[in-house]
């Protein structure tokens, strides 16, 4: 029982990681899109912008409530931990997806201006990032925990560190979301798209640097993970990589590829992914609670991973197919409503 | 100043859950409608069907909208608000919830997209199967969520070791005592809703002589459906109460306003329940009532609130209104029915314009009736959030302060505020407009190089 029990909570904890980075590359790319929808030449433009989402963002967004819940399926210890002690930051996450994701369909009924739709989405779209990077950060940091609860305040998720990753994570939706219209439009909205691209990429190397170096300063076992050896040696690829895709995407960026950016920002958002992978490797909740003390029972991890083995692929396959089918460019002309 | 987080999460749950069901109870009908309305376009190739299925796909795609974002909060609130629930109960909600996300979310929103946007670049058949997907999901996603709430009600399948639940057998769990009754009630129930709502829209158009055509055609299938289903969902409805009778007496007891055990027990029409006196005032009944509809027999002997503790029972007021309000809606749509039988066998169906304002009026009731019935069923368990297992207090989060509560409980109201009444704008500004307004196939090829950011209406 022991065996099985360990490889399920390993093969979980691999699912949800697989789950939230899909939500974090599809529903990356359309909330950087809400992110740059400000910074669009016209309301045409934004028209164009928001129909190379509009048929893809909902299925993007459901890999977030797959994380909620799968972690609530293999790892209830996380889930009412993190939940609670991110109460506020979630709420502001929540509002901000709201308003995002009703302005799909109410800005293009609005008769007279489309104005509070064009806000709604953009702050909606900025203020679900922002959010994000804020859980994300106090996730790299830990909770408070006492047994199984949370025990901190309310407002200890307010710190240097969150606030730093909610606006990298800003940057780097931002990022995905630039290449992505680069990849799904022509013309003006193309081109403002490449001279935005190389300023978020440097933003967001910047923050990666900043994420770096902040991390191994702030928890010893983070600097022992990368820096002693032979780590070092296995983990060198991780920054390596980062330099060699940062290059290949300055290079496509400016070679015209309209399709390369996109691949080399996803590529990115991966090796920064396993390079946090790394850094917390084997806890959930930091400092010291393990996957394993965090699991449900395998009981319970087993009747989910039946369902999960079948359906995940099943998932993938059409999802697949929906993006086969609005493939292509989206053009002025082309930008059609249901 | 001290709030009790307890007090406002439980208002804060209600509120979110309340407006959510909302779109679902609408969504899962309106879904199977649109898809009968492709299928008969695809069949017979008559325009009145597509641009039917177009209009109700722009109201679909505006509810469902709200449905959505609306699910995800719900879908959060258990682990900020409920905490201590989400770890005890994880080893069961979990899977189960997770099962809907793998099985019903995934599949609603990507052929959601292709249902929207994709008429014009997958062939008609697949658009047509892309509208049964949806419809598919949102079956498959009530057969989950119900059997959750099914299991917070009549819990199965389980043992408890160290306040935690383990499962013991997920057949058990699943198709727990009150599930097949709750889903088949509720899935009737969302039936009957997109029914009513439709019924009241085709009135309305009937009544102000507008798109006839096609207010005939939605007039008389909906009325159909309503009157085969309006009456089994009093039958159903008299089932649940019968299983809830054996699983949860205290819950009837309140549904009955009755205090006492014994026999003979009326049938109430109209009372005041007082929690305190455990009594009710200006009791107005049919002798022997209840009885006989609970044990089928007038003397059959009913179990009364004063079996249980004080602290033990729910709000009889509020459980015992509820109830009523959702069978009189109940009554009032299976006369609906039986009027449009009549009218239809005299062939005065389409002019009987009395019958058309009452359809008309009908528009919010079903809404009404779903939200009085989860009403019953959720405030007629406490003060148990896992039925006889855990109470409401000890599942609350416990490091959630009253302020926090309390301001995340005015972010929703807010929220909400604002995104219904946005909503509710346009859905009736797209059925303003009416069938008439949507593109047939043929002027959709004339006019597709510049749609729809040409100014509307200029011919090339
Ligand atoms: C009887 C049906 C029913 C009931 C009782 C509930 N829901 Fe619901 N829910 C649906 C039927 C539904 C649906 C028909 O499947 C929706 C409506 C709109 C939609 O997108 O799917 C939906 C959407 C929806 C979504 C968004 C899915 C997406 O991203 O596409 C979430 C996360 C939830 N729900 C979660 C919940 C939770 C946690 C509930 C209980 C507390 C709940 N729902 C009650
Ligand atoms: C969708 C229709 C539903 C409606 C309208 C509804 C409504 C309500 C109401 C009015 C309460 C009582 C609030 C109180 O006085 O404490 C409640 C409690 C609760 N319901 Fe439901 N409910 C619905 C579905 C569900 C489902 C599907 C679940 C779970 C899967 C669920 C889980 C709960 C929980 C955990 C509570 C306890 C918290 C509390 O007491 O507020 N509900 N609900
Ligand atoms: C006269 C006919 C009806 C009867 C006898 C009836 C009976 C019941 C009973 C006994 C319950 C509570 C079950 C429990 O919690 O254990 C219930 C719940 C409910 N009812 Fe009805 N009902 C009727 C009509 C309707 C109608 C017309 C609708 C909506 C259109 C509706 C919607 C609901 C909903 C949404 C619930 C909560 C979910 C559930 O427990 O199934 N009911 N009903």
């Amino acid at each position: 029982m022991e065996a099985i029990n360990i490889d399920l909570t390993l093969i979980w904890a691999l699912i949800i990681a697989f789950g939230v980075f899909m939500y974090v590359l599809m529903d990356g790319f359309d909330l950087g899109v809400g992110i740059l929808f400000p910074f669009a030449p016209d309301d045409a433009s934004r028209d164009v912008m928001m129909n190379t989402v509009a048929p893809v963002w909902d299925g993007n967004e459901t890999w977030l409530v797959l994380g909620g819940a799968g972690l609530l399926g293999a790892f209830p210890l996380v889930y009412s931990i993190v939940l609670p002690a991110l109460y506020l930051p979630i709420l502001i996450m929540l509002a901000g997806l709201i308003f995002r994701g009703v302005a799909f369909e109410f800005r293009f009924k609005a008769r007279g201006s489309k104005l509070p739709w064009d806000v709604s989405f953009t702050a909606g779209s900025m203020i679900a990032t922002f959010a994000q990077g804020i859980v994300l950060g106090n996730f790299v940091l830990g909770f408070e925990v006492e047994g199984t609860r949370y025990v901190g305040g309310n407002f200890d998720w307010i710190n240097a560190f969150s606030i730093m990753t909610g606006f990298g994570l800003m940057a780097g939706y931002a990022l995905i979301g630039c290449c992505w219209i680069i990849m799904k439009t022509t013309d003006e909205v193309r081109d403002q798209a490449y001279r935005q691209a190389p300023v978020l990429l440097g933003l967001v190397l910047l923050f990666i640097v900043v994420v770096s170096v902040w991390t191994p300063l702030m928890r010893e076992a983070i600097a022992e993970r990368w820096f002693s050896l032979p780590n070092l040696f296995y983990l060198t690829p991780v920054p390596v990589l980062t330099a060699l895709l940062t290059l290949l995407m300055i290079n496509s960026l400016r070679a015209r590829n309209d399709y390369l950016p996109f691949f080399c920002s996803l590529g990115l958002f991966l090796l920064c992914y396993a390079g946090l992978a790394i850094s917390l490797w084997p806890n959930v909740i930091q400092p010291d609670i393990s996957l394993w003390e965090a699991a449900s029972s395998p009981n319970s991890q087993l009747f989910l991973l039946l369902g999960v083995i079948f359906t995940i692929p099943i998932i993938l396959t059409y999802t697949t197919w929906t993006y086969w089918v609005f493939r292509g460019k989206v053009t002025r002309d082309s930008v059609g409503y249901h | 100043m001290e709030f009790d987080p307890l007090l406002l999460s439980r208002i804060q749950f209600a509120f979110v859950v309340s407006f959510h069901i909302i779109f679902p109870a609408f969504t899962i009908g309106l879904a199977s409608y649109i898809a009968v309305l492709e299928a008969l376009w695809f069949k017979t190739n008559n325009p009145i069907y597509l641009r039917l299925s177009k209009m109700w796909i722009k109201v679909f795609a505006v509810s469902f909208g709200m449905g959505v974002v609306s699910g995800i909060v719900m879908s959060f609130q258990f682990g900020t608000n409920w905490s201590e629930l989400s770890y005890s109960a994880a080893n069961f909600l979990g899977p189960v919830l997770s099962y809907e996300v793998v099985t019903a979310f995934f599949l609603e929103a990507t052929f959601l997209g292709v249902l929207l946007f994709g008429r014009d670049k997958v062939p008609q058949g697949v658009h047509l199967f892309a509208a049964i997907m949806v419809a598919v999901g949102t079956f498959i996603s009530s057969f989950w969520i119900l059997s959750a709430n099914s299991w917070m009600q009549t819990p199965a399948g389980i043992e408890i070791i160290d306040g935690m639940v383990h499962v013991t057998s997920w057949m058990q769990a699943i198709f727990n005592p009150s599930f097949p009754y709750r889903f088949a009630h509720m899935v009737l129930a969302a039936f009957l809703t997109t029914a009513f709502f439709v019924i009241a829209v085709s009135g309305w158009y009937l009544l102000r002589n507008k798109s006839r055509e096609y207010a005939r055609v939605m007039f008389s299938m909906t009325l159909w459906l309503v009157t085969l289903i309006a009456p089994l969902q009093v039958l159903i409805g008299d089932l649940h109460g019968l299983d809830t009778l054996v699983h949860q007496p205290v819950k009837v007891a309140a549904m009955e306003g009755n205090w006492e055990t014994r026999g003979n027990v009326p049938l109430l029409l109209f009372a005041i329940p007082d929690q305190q006196a455990e009594k009710n005032h200006f009791e107005l009944g049919i002798p022997g009532g209840a009885s006989l509809i609970l044990k089928h027999h007038v003397e059959g002997v009913v179990p009364g609130l004063k079996d249980w503790a004080p602290e033990d029972r729910p709000h009889v007021a509020t459980v015992f209104w509820s109830f009523r309000i959702m069978v009189a809606i109940g009554f009032l749509m299976v006369a609906i029915a039986l009027i449009s039988l009549v009218l239809r066998w005299r062939g005065t169906l389409y002019e009987a314009r009395w019958f058309h304002r009452l359809c008309t009026l009908m528009l919010p009731l079903p809404f009404v009736a779903v939200l009085a019935g989860w009403i019953t069923t959720e405030m007629g368990r406490q003060p148990w959030v896992l039925y006889e297992l855990m109470r409401v207090e000890d599942a609350v989060t416990p490091s959630l302060t009253g302020g926090v509560a309390l301001t995340s409980l005015i972010v929703y109201v807010i929220v909400y505020a604002i995104i219904f009444v946005a909503g509710g704008y346009y859905i009736s500004r797209i059925l303003v407009g009416g069938p008439e307004k949507e593109e047939s196939p043929s002027d959709e090829k004339l006019r597709r190089p510049s749609r729809p950011l040409s100014a509307a209406d200029s011919p090339f």
